[in-house]
């Protein structure tokens, strides 16, 4: 069956629009990465995508039918870009959560609901965390919960909003090299706001460039180019060509001077 | 983690037996002292001795004017104290408690008012009860803004309807009789159950049931919306249909328990501080906590509300200058990272 997650000559503003036709396509099993300067619309698109806004014109489509919005939170796991703690649930509570919609209202979790919280965080590598409250783990651990909460919920999209933003090196690293290998496995969509063209690179198939009424969509390597970051970023940058540790062809991103946009 | 939801669950049962102590503490403690066996013998002689004679005294203290006052007690501090739990979690807001929405500001100015207006029975409840009520539909009317009711409006609405009605109130003691109905308004608004009957049970244990059941029900995604709105429609939940739910269950239990005790502060805020640092911060466990460590707390205070001193002390005063320092003291010494 044809899972490709599209997005087709979407709209969106608050007042003014600040999605321009956007459209693009995700096979399962890739990484979309998303890349644009702050208040190009990052954000806007992950919300409107989640059902949060509503397109205004233009739509989602999955498999070539338009996204079911009554049954979008079974299909999405959503993870935001920091979660701030009012109350300090245990991680597994916390992964528990992410069973919410396939709980009815009236409802509790019931064991199986359990058993697929704990073998997400396994999958995650947080069983060893499940009776810590979420305010005595580390940031790189939390978003490791909130991962494993958006896939509680076997979600067939995976969206995160920065997910690696608040992360010291490591983390990130930890965080972008696991994100691969889940997509991998679960053969799911992912898509993913960054701020780091390095980390597109680094894990991402296809990207997403989102300017001011502009984008442009298509492989990650197509698109990080010298000129696309100048255009869009208003940076100089040089590439770096290097051989990965696997023998493959990388590029990384040195930012030199700023130019006018 | 096996052990961990165990150990919850024994704790849970043990907490059950603590309303059924304080209850039957209740029952024999008092200014007419009543030894435990004859409290025994009057519960029991329904069933065991039709025919009992003598205890004709006992009985009456104890069915008559004890028993309606404890259950109403349990009922209110129960009731209490969930919905405190109830407007924490969903306000994402662990200072919150249930008189926030204006509804004891409410429903204590329609008490007020029925007072100074009829002196007493039935048309002062209804006045409380409707006057709750109002202050929450203006609460409601006042933080709608485009169509949505954001957190901080709701709260900032709230604040200023609970000004807005004490200022009311105010005016009622101001043109109140100064030697027959204001003193009746003044002991009124410290809280009592010096008047309880089973009249008053009957006409609350229906609201405040029903309310208590909702929020059971909905305990678990209470959890949910205590996460922010944007992660909990994230997790297919409307934050807004299900604030309104919660909202109105707790106004309706507060409305209540205003109508029958007066104000009486602090056991919505304390209790559910207190039941986190036992049960944890899920509200699947918590909510039920709540009621039972509410029920206990109120019921015990009342013991002491009636035989501390001779004359009758009003129980808002007795959860104010032992709930404060208790939660100042609780807050020291366990600092948990949800303040």
């Amino acid at each position: 069956m044809d899972m490709t997650f599209e997005v087709t000559d979407a709209e969106f503003g608050y007042g003014t629009i600040t999605l321009h036709r956007v459209s693009f396509s995700v096979e399962p099993g890739e990484i979309l990465a998303v890349l644009g300067a702050n208040g190009s619309g990052k954000t806007t698109l992950m919300k409107c995508i989640n059902g949060i806004h509503r397109w205004k014109s233009g739509g989602a489509f999955i498999g070539g039918k338009l996204f079911d919005i009554q049954n979008i939170s079974r299909q999405i796991g959503y993870v935001p870009q920091c979660h701030t703690l009012t109350f300090p649930y245990t991680v597994s509570e916390m992964v528990l959560f992410g069973r919410a919609p396939a709980i009815n209202l009236l409802s509790m979790p019931s064991g199986s609901d359990r058993e697929i919280a704990n073998r997400t965080m396994k999958e995650v590598g947080i069983s060893h965390l499940a009776d810590k409250s979420c305010s005595e783990i580390s940031g790189g651990e939390m978003q490791l919960v909130l991962i494993a909460r958006a896939l509680a919920s076997e979600p067939r999209i995976l969206l995160l909003d920065e997910p690696e933003s608040h992360l010291d090196f490591r983390n990130q690293t930890m965080l972008l090299n696991l994100l691969r290998n889940l997509v991998d496995r679960r053969k799911i969509v992912c898509i993913m706001n960054t701020h780091y063209p390095d980390h597109a690179l680094k894990i991402s198939d296809k990207t997403l460039l989102l300017g001011r009424k502009k984008h442009i969509f298509g492989k990650t390597k197509e698109i990080i180019t010298r000129n696309n970051l100048k255009d869009y970023f208003g940076v100089n940058v040089e590439l770096l060509p290097f051989h990965n540790g696997k023998g493959e062809h990388m590029n990384a991103v040195v930012a030199l001077e700023l130019v006018d946009v | 983690m096996e052990q961990n939801t165990r150990s919850l669950q024994k704790k849970i049962i043990l907490l059950c037996f603590l309303p059924v102590i304080v209850f039957f503490l209740s029952l024999f403690l008092g200014r007419y002292p009543i030894s435990p066996v004859d409290v025994g013998h009057v519960l029991l002689s329904p069933f065991f001795y039709p025919d009992m004679q003598g205890y004709e005294l006992q009985k009456s203290v104890i069915v008559g004017i004890r028993m309606p006052r404890v259950l109403l007690a349990m009922l209110v501090g129960a009731g209490l104290a969930i919905s405190g739990a109830a407007c924490q979690g969903i306000f994402k807001n662990p200072l919150v408690s249930p008189d926030l929405l204006g509804v004891s500001a409410g429903a204590g100015f329609g008490a007020v008012l029925g007072i100074l207006l009829v002196g007493n029975g039935p048309l002062v409840t209804m006045s409380a009860l409707f006057f709750g009520i109002i202050s929450v539909v203006i609460v409601f009317a006042i933080s709608r803004i485009n169509n949505t009711t954001p957190i901080l409006s709701l709260v900032l609405a709230g604040i200023i309807v609970s000004s807005i009605f004490a200022a009311l109130i105010a005016l009622v003691k101001y043109v109140a009789d100064p030697y027959d109905k204001l003193p009746t308004i003044v002991y009124w608004l410290m809280g009592s159950f010096a008047k309880a009957s089973y009249d008053d049970l009957m006409l609350v244990i229906i609201p405040i049931s029903a309310g208590m059941i909702i929020l059971l029900f909905l305990r678990w995604r209470i959890n949910i919306l205590s996460l922010g709105d944007d992660e909990a429609s994230s997790l297919g939940e409307k934050p807004e249909r299900m604030r309104w739910l919660i909202v109105i269950s707790v106004t309706v239990i507060a409305a209540s328990a205003v109508t029958v005790a007066g104000i009486i502060g602090w056991v919505g805020l304390v209790i559910p501080h207190i039941c986190r640092m036992i049960m944890g911060v899920d509200h699947k466990l918590l909510l039920p906590a709540t009621i039972l460590i509410g029920a206990s707390f109120l019921a015990a205070i009342d013991i002491i509300a009636r035989t501390a001193t001779p004359a009758e002390i009003p129980i808002g005063i007795l959860t104010a200058i032992i709930g404060a320092p208790f939660f100042a003291l609780l807050l020291n010494r366990m600092k948990r990272g949800w303040i």
